[in-house]
């Protein structure tokens, strides 16, 4: 999904250490928090927003267009479903070490409803200039400046990187999509560059995958009828099989997951493929439709 | 994490499906015991390896005497990375029939997946290159499980006839299982049709989500222990996801992707990591155990530090690795990129304290860091 600046946006687990530092930060960026969650603190303020004991609490006093989870491990199955039952339309899930069983079921019921869900173990969604939502570094203008590339990643720190790299060649991001660095997701790669390649404001793609799982030759599938450019980079050549690397879905074994197999199918669905993070910006200069993305 | 044959075979059997009477044991004397009560056996290393059958680590024993040699020659040996600890002597099965029967977790849908084939006793790889029209799906809903009729439709799609419903029934209870175990995989390979027409788990694969650990306390008691070194099994104790590899570039980065990324570059440019060891997350916040885990590493000749934050904090980062590094005084040289929430004041503490400049790129940073150890990058 990709976040609007008009979009009213509520923090689930609010008065949390982190929560309050990053609602802060989603503030400076121009957020429109409009409410938070607590279930032992409601009635307070915090961060300048109402807080509620529940998000169908929320939903009796404000409209809420996005909300966003930061919440423990255990917490977030209950925590979605509130949101979800409430009929919140888009779900950013933060957390990470989050069991796959609860996933699956917040994903199903999600469905049912309608209500789009990103993560969990994202870094969020970022929209320059216009909204933030979870803890990309947003208010560095040196890391995130409106433009026109799309950017979707599994890992928050690489997108990061992938970000200045964008800046630092005179370029801007027109969103930022965390896919997150779990083995099951609410939103794969794939409908990432759906979602891109539908958005007007778009130019062309910068592409972060990693080792493990599927979803990067499934995206491949989908490149193939894209009209705009899609420069990729792929974490974990250098990684050795059967090992998980930090993230919970960052695992391959013998071919299936594996460096080859992603850069294989990136390339032979036209994608640029990089072999260091530092050449994004020269990349995007050099390709063919690049007018597409000053 | 993952479980071993015998206690998954423990969990299947509680869970209503047979398994072959069998005996774990720890020594060839122990073997030859249980061979002696089960008759001719299998005798199989209980190592959580994929390969297990083609390295040699499942064997048939037909006498207690064989039993013993086949245990004496498994016990203690390596298969992959795995050192063979027990041996499960298992009495044998006459088998009519193999089927593969699986429920996993299945990330495109997202939903449980039930696999079911009638090519069992090879791998589902192997089967999906030689016979992928064997392999019949089905995506069931997670909050719901696989209910009895849908399961007799899924093996009515097969070959097996006057078993089915016996097959149709255990795939039910591998499906109950699956979920009540918060399992990613459990695979049963082969799942046999006996000559007396009963159905029988001779193999179970059981993994289970790490992220489930903690609300599975009796599956974590008697999953297998990983092979870690040393200096792994420290990091993990202390939260942190450490890799030791063969190189000399020690690394330190903030989230896993960054982490995998700077290895990467490494090797790109000509040079050999040490290890993988990110402290994205909740662990930005101990950057100083980190630190010394990477300096604990022997024959490491430089150092790169790749900070780029979102939400681990670079500042917070940068602190802690300069207070334990005025401490350690380590006399190995390091390469720092800092970019990301918090870059400012961390660039500005880390010339302060350390009188060291970050380097403008990662790139630039690993290039310096190879030339240190006396090898060219260009």
């Amino acid at each position: 999904m990709i976040v609007r600046g008009h979009e009213r946006v509520l923090v689930q687990g609010i008065t949390g250490r982190q929560a309050t530092y990053w609602t802060a930060r989603m503030q400076d960026c121009g957020t429109r928090v409009v409410a938070g969650v607590s279930p032992r603190k409601a009635g307070i303020t915090h961060c300048g927003v109402p807080v509620f004991g529940s998000v169908r609490e929320a939903a009796e006093h404000v409209r809420l267009d996005v909300s966003v989870l930061f919440v423990p491990p255990q917490s977030v199955k209950p925590a979605a479903l509130d949101a979800v039952a409430a009929g919140v339309p888009k779900l950013v899930i933060l957390t990470e070490h989050v069991p796959v069983r609860d996933t699956m079921h917040v994903i199903a019921a999600a469905r049912e409803a309608g209500t789009e869900v990103v993560g969990p173990n994202t870094a969020g969604l970022v929209t320059p200039g216009e909204s933030s939502v979870g803890f990309m570094p947003a208010f560095d203008p040196s890391i995130f400046r409106p433009g026109r590339v799309g950017v979707v990643s599994r890992s928050g720190s690489l997108g990061t990187l992938a970000c200045l790299n964008i800046v630092r060649a005179g370029l801007g991001q027109s969103a930022f999509i965390g896919i997150g660095g779990d083995p099951v997701v609410g939103t794969r790669t794939r409908h990432a560059l759906e979602l891109l390649e539908q958005d007007r404001r778009t130019g062309g793609v910068v592409l972060i995958g990693e080792i493990g799982g599927d979803m990067e030759e499934d995206a491949a599938g989908y490149m193939a009828d894209m009209s705009k450019p899609v420069v990729a980079f792929v974490a974990g050549r250098a990684s050795p099989p059967d090992r998980r690397m930090g993230h919970a879905g960052a695992i391959f074994q013998g071919d299936r997951g594996s460096y080859s197999s992603k850069r294989q199918a990136l390339e032979g669905a036209g994608a640029v493929v990089l072999d260091t993070p530092s050449s994004i910006g020269p990349a995007l200069l050099a390709m063919e439709k690049s007018d597409g993305i000053r | 994490m993952n479980i071993p044959e015998h206690a998954a075979k423990a969990l299947l059997e509680d869970a209503g499906i047979s398994v072959p009477a069998g005996i774990v044991a720890d020594s060839p004397q122990a073997a030859a015991r249980a061979a002696a009560r089960l008759g001719p056996v299998m005798v199989k290393a209980q190592i959580p390896a994929g390969s297990r059958g083609k390295s040699g680590g499942v064997q048939p024993a037909s006498t207690p005497a064989e039993a013993h040699a086949v245990a004496r020659s498994l016990l203690g040996s390596r298969i992959s990375r795995h050192r063979v600890t027990g041996v499960l002597v298992e009495e044998r099965v006459p088998v009519a029939q193999e089927l593969y029967a699986a429920v996993l977790n299945h990330p495109a849908g997202p939903a449980r997946r039930v696999v079911l084939s009638e090519r069992g006793g090879v791998d589902i790889e192997e089967t999906a290159r030689t016979d992928p029209g064997s392999i019949r799906t089905l995506d069931i809903d997670p909050r719901t499980g696989l209910r009895p009729d849908a399961a007799r439709q899924l093996v009515a799609r097969t070959g097996v006839d006057t078993a089915a419903p016996a097959v149709a029934d255990a795939l039910v209870r591998m499906d109950r299982l699956h979920r009540d175990s918060d399992a990613q995989l459990l695979e049963i390979n082969p799942l046999a049709i006996t000559d007396a027409g009963d159905v029988v788990a001779l193999d179970c694969k059981l993994v289970i989500d790490g992220a489930a650990t903690a609300r599975r306390p009796s599956l974590a008691a008697v999953a297998a222990p990983e092979p870690l070194t040393e200096l792994e099994r420290a990091a993990r104790e202390l939260g942190l996801q450490f890799v030791e590899l063969d190189g000399d570039v020690g690394v330190l980065a903030n989230g896993a992707g960054l982490t995998m990324t700077t290895m990467d570059v490494i090797v790109h440019l000509g040079g050999r990591p040490a290890n993988f060891l990110e402290i994205g997350g909740d662990a930005y916040l101990k950057a100083r155990p980190a630190l010394e885990l990477v300096l604990a590493q022997r024959g490491l000749r430089s150092l790169v530090v790749n900070f780029c934050g979102a939400f681990a904090r670079t500042d917070v980062m940068v602190d802690g690795l300069t207070g334990a590094w005025t401490e350690l005084k380590p006399d190995v040289p390091a390469f720092f990129t800092i970019d990301g929430t918090g870059a400012e004041e961390a660039r500005r503490m880390l010339v302060e304290r350390l009188g060291l400049e970050p380097y403008p790129t990662m790139d630039q940073a690993i290039t310096a860091a190879l030339r240190a150890d006396g090898r060219d990058a260009a």
